[in-house]
């Protein structure tokens, strides 16, 4: 067991944790989107996690900062909330808000974070650009919808985790990356059932299509 | 089994290599060294071989035409080097040899003994006739070490190589011990040449004492930054140097596996390479036990699809092993747990070619060079608005000044210096104030450029800052691979409004959003890439301010280059009656011919290509490039005079 200091509060923890899971579970909030709780090597993609530890000129993740005996870390000094709200705006501007209109709205980590961080559902100051796909339909029976996506990768992760091997990848690169199925043609998967891609994904990105779901249920009640 | 002493078998090989070359060389004859790298073939060297060869066995002379790699001069390819001993001449330098002028060559040179002065560049050793290549600042201001061979040499013969004293190094680093190699280069303070600067050495330590099974030996190779090609002249020109040292770090960390990560887009380098490890696999200078040594270490060449950030090392370890090639996060470095989590050495192709050197001279020559700091020397690659542009090695601590001015020629067309981009699209912009800036690591991250991998963009008077951020701004956008938030979002935020503004569209709103984006992106941001990207927007904003403002308040371009701010018109005082150049080039018929005979631009039909400036005769020089393009004269198609 170490300390280590947390917004001048004290926590006890085991040594070589995470610093964002040890904040979580002690009852302090800090913003993240692409982490998941026991994840052995984070992603560190969403830039959301950041805070400041004594000694320490730069910005610090804490999805990939291991915890060490008496450091002292603030979660919320200007500079990092500063950054964190720039985040959150970048996200923003290629998010399609139209929350009335999303599977996801009141339980939408976008909107939990606006309201965290005091930052309007909005693009502003930047630029709104969506991408021209507007619905993937290319999975049997899941409908993506890359101008929701923030491209945190919870879905591939969850769905390594449950199947072994993902369904969905990351595909094309750089400003156009979405997620993908590559077509979904692998017949040894059986997709539609677990659904945990759909419950862990942060916003409404991946929906269970209407009519699959009715011809499945259909089909189960024959 | 038996452990030989590397130094007598290195002697056999090198004995069996003279007496090879002996004879090939066992006539006198006159030799044509023509310079076959990618930059000479691309300017033309193989319609010039093809020249030399058929002029040759027209007149049925004795000569032989010999392919070298480049030797850098950028400006004068294709180079050839002649060497014609019986004519009384020292080997000399033809800069621009054009098919016709090899034929010329030939005849009047290699025939009649006649080496047309006003053809030459300089002879390659010192004598009393010709201007030695030693007395021009372009040359004798250089400090060679990795490029030494580079274009003296042809690189696709180990024997060559050998002869000029080549893996004697890698003998005597098999005499001692690895920890007495890692030593000498510490002592040597040798630092990483890929950009960042991180002791070698003290890579080398780290690595031979990570556990955790065999270690592998990456030599990155994927240069990849517009207008830089280090990298790729070396490997093309010199391959063997880079083996060596690849062998030498071997032996010094205790790797047995070697990878060279080469892009796809150099396919004679990855060729070249190729063939130089088949070689000294079969010379014995690769493979199980290295001359009689207990060195098992070998090499492959992995060639790379062209992604830049499959430069940054946990990117390249991704796209090895197959995966998409994204960054990620550091710790673990490479050293403990890089390729297929074995322990992973990689350094760039300049830092391993500097190696053989220091082993053979030792650290405290290589500390005589360049600076305390920054040890040794750097090699760019010049290019931009100087008169000879090319590959420029120098040593550390060199001022811009001296690169810019005596080494490359300055800026050509009486122009005036306005800026220099050096470290490519993750350096910075520096202006006029920074040209005494010592060239090494520290001052340069000290101005807010970077030594970065040796990219230098030299900008006159006629170009935008603004429009040169957003080319760099477009290059790392492109080239983002769109993992975290702050580069795949911010870069392209960046990208847009630079656009904006160099259409005129900017505001100063967008001016405080610039500024305020590029820090978060670079504080932000998960690797190299997007933490350095906005250095050109950051560097640029804060030296040429003025320039930013001009776009956004007066819709001025001060380079004249942003195309939507400027006009071009033709002045009516210098352009000559009757003269139809510009009308026959334009595009789009937009140029008329006024009742005076003179020529008008229809501002409406232009689509400002720019054309007819450069068709226009230097002696009218008439047409003109203004900004901001509202100021243009209005010129009546019917003209009264």
């Amino acid at each position: 067991m170490i300390f280590i200091n947390v917004d001048e509060k004290k926590i006890s923890c085991e040594e070589g944790r995470t610093l964002l899971d040890v904040c979580l579970e002690n009852g302090i909030y800090i913003p993240n989107l692409c982490h998941v709780k026991g994840m052995q090597t984070p992603p560190a993609s969403c830039r959301m996690c950041m805070v400041a530890i004594d000694g320490e000129k730069k910005p610090a993740m804490a999805c990939t900062t291991r915890v060490r005996e008496n450091m002292t870390v603030m979660t919320d000094t200007p500079e990092i909330r500063h950054l964190q709200r720039t985040a959150l705006r970048l996200l923003l501007s290629v998010h399609d808000i139209d929350c009335k209109n999303c599977s996801a709205n009141k339980h939408c980590e976008l909107q939990n974070l606006s309201r965290f961080l005091k930052v309007g559902l909005k693009a502003a100051p930047y630029a709104t650009l969506l991408k021209e796909t507007a619905i993937d339909r290319t999975h049997p029976c899941l409908d993506y919808y890359p101008n929701r996506c923030l491209l945190c990768g919870k879905c591939i992760h969850v769905c390594r985790q449950k199947n072994g091997q993902s369904v969905f990848t990351f595909a094309r690169r750089g400003f156009k990356t979405v997620i993908s199925t590559f077509g979904f043609d692998n017949p040894d998967v059986f997709c539609g059932e677990c659904l945990a891609c759909v419950e862990i994904c942060p916003v409404g990105a991946l929906v269970v299509r209407k009519d699959a779901v009715n011809s499945n249920q259909k089909e189960e009640d024959t | 089994m038996r452990v030989k002493n590397p130094k007598a078998v290195f002697q056999e090989i090198h004995d069996a290599a003279a007496g090879r070359r002996a004879s090939v060389e066992k006539q006198a004859v006159p030799t044509v060294h023509l310079g076959m790298a990618t930059c000479g073939i691309a300017a033309g060297a193989l319609e010039t071989k093809k020249a030399f060869e058929e002029a040759i066995l027209e007149r049925g002379i004795a000569a032989v035409v010999h392919p070298v790699g480049c030797n850098g001069h950028c400006y004068a390819e294709p180079v050839v080097v002649i060497d014609h001993p019986d004519s009384g001449f020292s080997p000399i330098l033809y800069p621009n040899v054009s098919p016709g002028k090899a034929k010329m060559l030939v005849k009047l040179f290699l025939e009649e003994g006649d080496p047309r002065f006003e053809h030459i560049l300089g002879a390659t050793v010192e004598n009393e006739m010709i201007p030695w290549v030693m007395e021009f600042s372009r040359f004798s201001k250089e400090t060679r070490i990795v490029t030494r061979l580079c274009g003296q040499i042809d690189p696709e013969s180990i024997d060559e190589y050998i002869l000029k004293d080549g893996y004697a190094s890698l003998a005597r680093a098999l005499e001692m011990e690895p920890a007495d190699i890692r030593q000498e280069i510490k002592a040597s303070g040798l630092r990483g040449r890929g950009g960042a600067g991180f002791p070698t050495g003290e890579k080398w330590e780290l690595a031979a004492q990570a556990d955790g099974g065999d270690k592998i030996l990456i030599c990155n190779a994927d240069e990849g930054d517009p207008g830089a090609y280090m990298d790729r002249t070396i490997l093309e020109s010199n391959p063997h140097q880079v083996i060596e040292g690849m062998a030498i770090c071997a032996r010094a960390v205790g790797a047995e596996k070697g990878i060279v990560y080469v892009r796809a887009e150099y396919p004679l380098a990855v060729d070249i390479v190729g063939k130089a490890i088949c070689q000294a696999r079969e010379t014995g200078l690769l493979g199980d036990c290295i001359l009689g040594s207990a060195l098992h270490f070998d090499i492959e060449v992995f060639q790379g699809s062209g992604a830049f950030v499959c430069g940054e090392e946990t990117a390249l370890i991704q796209s090895i092993e197959g995966a998409r090639g994204m960054p990620v996060y550091r710790p673990p470095f490479p050293v403990e747990s890089g390729l297929y989590g074995l322990p992973t050495v990689i350094n760039n192709v300049k830092t391993l070619t500097t190696v053989p050197p220091i082993i053979e001279k030792g650290a405290e020559w290589f500390r005589g060079i360049g600076t305390p700091g920054s040890p040794g020397t750097t090699v760019f690659s010049v290019v931009g608005e100087v008169v000879h542009p090319g590959l420029v090695e120098i040593s550390m601590g060199v001022t811009l000044r001296t690169l810019i001015f005596d080494i490359c020629g300055g800026i050509p067309n009486q122009k005036k210096f306005k800026a220099v981009q050096i470290g490519g699209p993750s350096g910075g912009c520096l202006p006029e104030e920074f040209l005494d800036t010592p060239i090494d690591f520290d001052s340069l991250n000290e101005a807010g450029a970077m030594m970065g991998s040796g990219g230098m963009v030299v900008m006159d008077e006629d170009s935008c800052v603004v429009d040169v951020s957003r080319y760099f701004l477009d290059f790392t956008q492109n080239e983002s691979c769109g993992k975290c938030t702050f580069c795949r979002i911010g870069t392209r935020h960046l990208l847009d409004i630079l656009s904006r503004i160099t259409k005129g569209e900017g505001s100063r709103e967008d001016l405080s959003c610039l500024k305020d984006l590029s820090r978060a992106v670079s504080e932000g941001s998960l690797c190299g890439l997007g933490r350095t990207a906005p250095n050109p927007v950051m560097t640029s904003l804060k030296y040429f301010e003025d320039e930013y403002l001009a776009h956004v308040d007066h819709k001025k371009c001060p380079g004249t280059t942003c195309r939507d701010l400027t006009a071009f018109y033709i002045d009516l005082e210098t352009c000559a009656r009757g003269c139809d150049v510009c009308v026959g080039c334009c595009p789009v018929d937009a140029i008329f011919t006024t009742r005076t005979r003179k020529k008008g631009i229809d501002q409406q039909l232009c689509v400002k290509c720019g054309e007819c400036k450069v068709v226009c005769p230097p002696e009218y020089d008439a047409v003109r490039r203004i900004s901001p393009a509202e100021g243009v004269p209005v010129v009546e198609r019917l003209d009264k005079e």
